[in-house]
């Protein structure tokens, strides 16, 4: 049921690839890969400065392992949500891409409410991002990936709405599943290294 | 020049299937249940526990990039395109961590009480 | 070329102006796009230049006030920022964006609306920083903006440079991006790596170092944000804050950043030198594995510039030697051009001349950076106006003149006349005098002892003489500039008619006409080997001559009135600007401490963002 116009589209997308390989795909990889200098930026910088606590508690006097390690068991599992998405729609089982869709958005959102009560515990306990380097270079680390894992929950329930309209129907779908599903892979990977550097390593 | 058909994966070799997918996540939940389980192991020496750590953050790392996100599957070209940023965060991280740990005769880093 | 019926999607139609103001700012061809960020450098640059002869004015004389010192940091701050991120970066990316799918025989770059997000974005990031001059004080921290000095500046200034040079870096890293999938997957048949021009592999390079470097000064640039408008620490002394952490992460982006302002000249450089000289690019390979070195081992010095923050010998040692040993490929490179030039049978044209220009100032600028390198002597020199000689003489004598010999190269191709060469020597002549009046005596007044970023001097300490020959060569640099905007102006309508190959070229862009249509190729070129389009033209006797082929070159002007009527080109669009515009308004939002103005520009650029992606990048039916 692929419209003229949408293999017209696809033909533009796809028209010229030297490599074989697809434009956005190829742009994707790119981007993730100066998103490792990004995150590398804010963990060695969370490395230089979690010893460094002149005031307010210490990372091990605060952080609540226990806890953590249920929503980081909740990212890990999106992930394997959202490649079961893409896997569904690969074989053209559209319904099942939305509820897989659906399953990584909520997950992620689960995600993210257990961030907010996280810091917000945080804040009641005294640690602030003015509180010391430790306070400051925690939450704008882990922040940003918090708003890395929201603007993904964003592009899910965009893809999810736009499947919903039939806009994923075409030949084309599965290549903008794959694509958000990269992104919200490596934000996943970003937080393997945040739990077990930050949260796991013990501290003095 | 070749089309890339988005239906078709770009190598028609081994394409995992979703039971492929669910073992790999059963995998990252017994490391992760394991890291957690060693951060809490009493006396044992700290660089034996970072080390195993990291191992398997390397592990769930390695595991997550090449089955969810395909790079075992798919063209070198993206897996060559991401490991290039992996090294280099690395390794220039790493250096000037270094530089800032190793500041003999400075003033000593605050360590709190 | 237009549809019957347009299509509705959201609120207004697709635009399909191709002409007028609206078809400028709904643009998504790259040649558009080159010209606005052509032209949109090019004030930056008069506004850069104009700073400079106020620094000038000011230092002729000792003890003098014109500038006052708040002033003064002021103007020394925004002239480094404008010259190099609103001038250098972007004058490069003009003729990268302009060129880029001409020399590989593509249609367009890898996404077109994404590139006009990025001029627009520059656009109002450069007005963003400027605009920081009426609303309370412009950056005036350096632009280097150490902390915590950075941290600690009243006024808005030095957030208006952390948030403003965020906006740039978005603009910046989406052509990267742009231009790396263009490079790698857009080429056409038969043009492999190794028959791409020199220029298309120094912009390949310095992408790669834009989307790795870019995201670590973002990185800083929140962190000085947070501390001065949300009272983090990162750089709060009092707290534990390092002011080597942002040394560090500066550096690791301002090392690559200053490869990312040359290897473009060196490329245009690399492809201006074989025309005029009649002859290829002597060691093509050295030449392209040289900037592929010369980008990694970039990555590898960044420390060089902190010789005297107390990092100690074993790290001072160790960058010293990288340092050092990355003026192999550099220098690889200089002997390649002389190698091309020497026996050639050479043409001293406007853009020759300034390309050989580039090569000897910066031999000169180089020359001064390896004794930097030695760190016993850098400690003499760093934070005096040597370092001031040596960074010029690389980025004004070499970036600006390699931009310069590549504006009188292409403006042919892009505006379909010839600039006059006769005021083109004349800006030349003049520029290479002014600027080595101007920045020669620095390495003299450098090495007394007269140190950088003061606004004033006191008599008596012999710096008196060249002080006021430096400000006499910058005079004549901007008459020079004068010349050339003349040169513009006067060749518009008088100048020479260049046809499609006026200086009987090597690489592709040289096969369509000047300036070339929309649609570039009317037919996708199949490349047999480097420097094709020569070799279409000419064959070589047994001496090496080249001879003309008889039925050589493609017949320009062809029969077929309208051969890009069966050429789908992507449609124009609003929503690059669209997006663009979020950015400035939420950057208001940060420096006003305003959330409300935060929010809406987020919710204007997703709004963007959303229409944009809803968009077919071409609509059907034409």
């Amino acid at each position: 049921m692929a419209a003229h116009g949408a293999a017209a589209a696809v033909h533009d997308e796809q028209h010229h690839s030297s490599t074989g390989v697809d434009n956005t795909k190829m742009a994707m990889w790119a981007f993730l890969g100066s998103e490792c200098l990004f995150f590398g930026s804010l963990i060695s910088t969370y490395l230089l400065y979690r010893n460094r606590v002149l005031d307010g508690p210490r990372p091990h006097e605060i952080y609540d392992i226990p806890y953590t390690s249920v929503s980081s068991f909740v990212l890990l599992m999106s992930s394997l949500t959202m490649v079961l998405a893409l896997a569904a729609i690969q074989r053209r089982d559209m319904r099942g891409c939305r509820i897989w869709l659906l399953a990584t958005a909520m997950l992620g959102m689960i995600f993210i409410g257990g961030q907010i009560y996280e810091f917000t515990t945080f804040v009641e306990e005294g640690l602030k991002l003015s509180t010391s380097t430790f306070g400051s270079s925690f939450f704008v680390m882990t922040g940003f990936h918090g708003a890395h894992v929201t603007v993904g929950i964003f592009m899910l329930l965009a893809l999810f709405g736009m499947s919903m309209f039939g806009r994923l129907d075409d030949a084309d779908g599965p290549r903008k599943v794959e694509l958000i599903g990269l992104y919200w892979h490596f934000v996943d990977i970003v937080w393997i290294v945040i739990f077990t550097v930050v949260y796991l390593v013990p501290t003095n | 020049m070749t089309h890339a058909n988005p239906l078709e994966p770009e190598e028609p070799g081994h394409h995992p299937g979703p039971s492929t997918y669910v073992k790999v996540a059963v995998i990252l939940a017994i490391v992760t249940a394991i890291e957690v389980a060693l951060s809490y192991i009493p006396g044992a020496s700290p660089a034996l526990i970072v080390t195993g750590l990291l191992v398997m953050a390397l592990a769930k790392f390695v595991l997550v990039a090449l089955y969810f996100m395909h790079l075992r599957f798919d063209n070198p070209l993206f897996r060559r395109l991401f490991v290039t940023g992996v090294i280099l965060a690395l390794i220039v991280f790493a250096v000037y961590l270094t530089t800032l740990f190793a500041r003999g005769g400075a003033a000593p880093l605050v360590t709190g009480s | 070329m237009a549809s019957a019926a347009v299509p509705r999607r959201g609120m207004f139609a697709r635009p399909t102006a191709k002409t007028g103001v609206w078809g400028w700012v709904t643009t998504v061809d790259h040649k558009k796009i080159g010209i606005m960020y052509g032209v949109t450098a090019f004030v930056f640059f008069i506004l850069g230049g104009l700073e400079a002869l106020a620094i000038r004015t000011q230092l002729a004389a000792p003890n003098q006030e014109t500038l006052s010192a708040d002033v003064y940091n002021q103007f020394f701050t925004m002239h480094g920022l404008t010259m190099i991120f609103l001038v250098v970066m972007p004058m490069g990316t003009a003729l990268m964006n302009y060129f880029i799918p001409l020399m590989i025989g593509a249609r367009d770059v890898a996404f077109p609306r994404l590139n006009a997000l990025s001029y627009w974005v520059f656009l109002f990031g450069g007005l963003f920083l400027y605009s920081s001059f009426f609303l309370g004080g412009a950056p005036d921290g350096g632009w280097f903006g150490y902390a915590p000095l950075s941290t600690e500046l009243p006024g808005p200034g030095m957030t208006f440079y952390a948030v403003g040079l965020q906006i740039l870096g978005v603009a910046s890293i989406a052509g990267a991006v742009n231009f790396i999938v263009t490079i790698i997957n857009m080429r056409a048949p038969g043009m492999t790596f190794m028959r791409l021009p020199v220029f298309i592999w120094m912009t390949l390079v310095t992408s790669f170092l834009l989307l790795f470097a870019l995201p670590v000064i973002a990185v800083a640039l929140f962190q000085l944000m947070f501390d001065r408008v949300y009272e983090a620490n990162f750089f709060n002394p009092a707290a534990g804050g390092d002011p080597l952490l942002w040394q560090h992460l500066f550096w690791l982006f301002g090392h690559p950043e200053v490869y990312i302002m040359i290897l473009p000249a060196m490329g245009i450089v690399s492809d201006i030198l074989p025309t005029f000289a009649r002859k290829p690019i002597f060691g093509y390979a050295a030449i392209v594995f040289a900037g592929i070195a010369i980008g990694f081992m970039g990555w590898g010095v960044w420390a060089h510039h902190m010789f005297t923050s107390g990092l100690g010998p074993v790290a001072n040692s160790a960058f010293a030697l990288s340092t050092m040993f990355i003026a192999v490929p550099t220098g690889i490179k200089i002997f390649n051009w002389l190698g091309t030039l020497w026996g050639g049978d050479i043409r001293f044209t406007t853009p020759l001349l300034f390309a050989v220009g580039f090569v000897a100032m910066f031999v000169i600028g180089g020359l001064s950076g390896v004794t930097h390198s030695i760190v016993p002597h850098d400690a003499q020199q760093h934070d005096t106006y040597y370092v001031v000689a040596h960074f010029h003489y690389v980025l004004f004598g070499g970036a600006i003149f390699g931009i310069f010999a590549g504006l009188y190269y292409w403006w042919p191709k892009v505006f379909g006349r010839l600039l006059s060469e006769g005021l083109g020597k004349l800006h030349f002549w003049l520029m290479i005098i002014g600027f080595n009046l101007a920045f020669g005596p620095m390495h003299i007044y450098g090495l007394q002892g007269m140190p950088r970023r003061i606004y004033t001097y006191p008599d008596g300490m012999g710096w008196n003489f060249w002080n006021l020959v430096s400000t006499i060569g910058a005079f004549a640099i901007a008459l020079s500039v004068l010349v050339f905007l003349g040169n513009v102006i006067v060749s518009r309508r008088r100048g020479e008619i260049a046809g499609a190959d006026p200086w009987d070229g090597r690489t592709l862009e040289w096969s369509i006409p000047s300036p070339p249509p929309e649609y570039n190729f009317a037919e996708i070129p199949i490349v047999k080997r480097r420097d094709d389009w020569w070799y279409t033209k000419y064959t070589e006797t047994p001496e090496g001559v080249p001879t003309p082929v008889h039925t050589g070159g493609v017949d320009v002007d062809d029969e077929d009135e309208d051969p890009g009527r069966h050429i789908h080109l992507p449609d124009p669009s609003y929503f690059p600007i669209v997006a663009a515009a979020g950015l400035p308004v939420t950057g208001y939002g940060v420096i006003y401490e305003n959330p409300v103005l935060i929010a809406a520009g987020l919710v204007v650029t997703l709004l963007g963002l959303f229409g944009w992606v809803l968009e077919p990048s071409a609509e059907e039916g034409h």
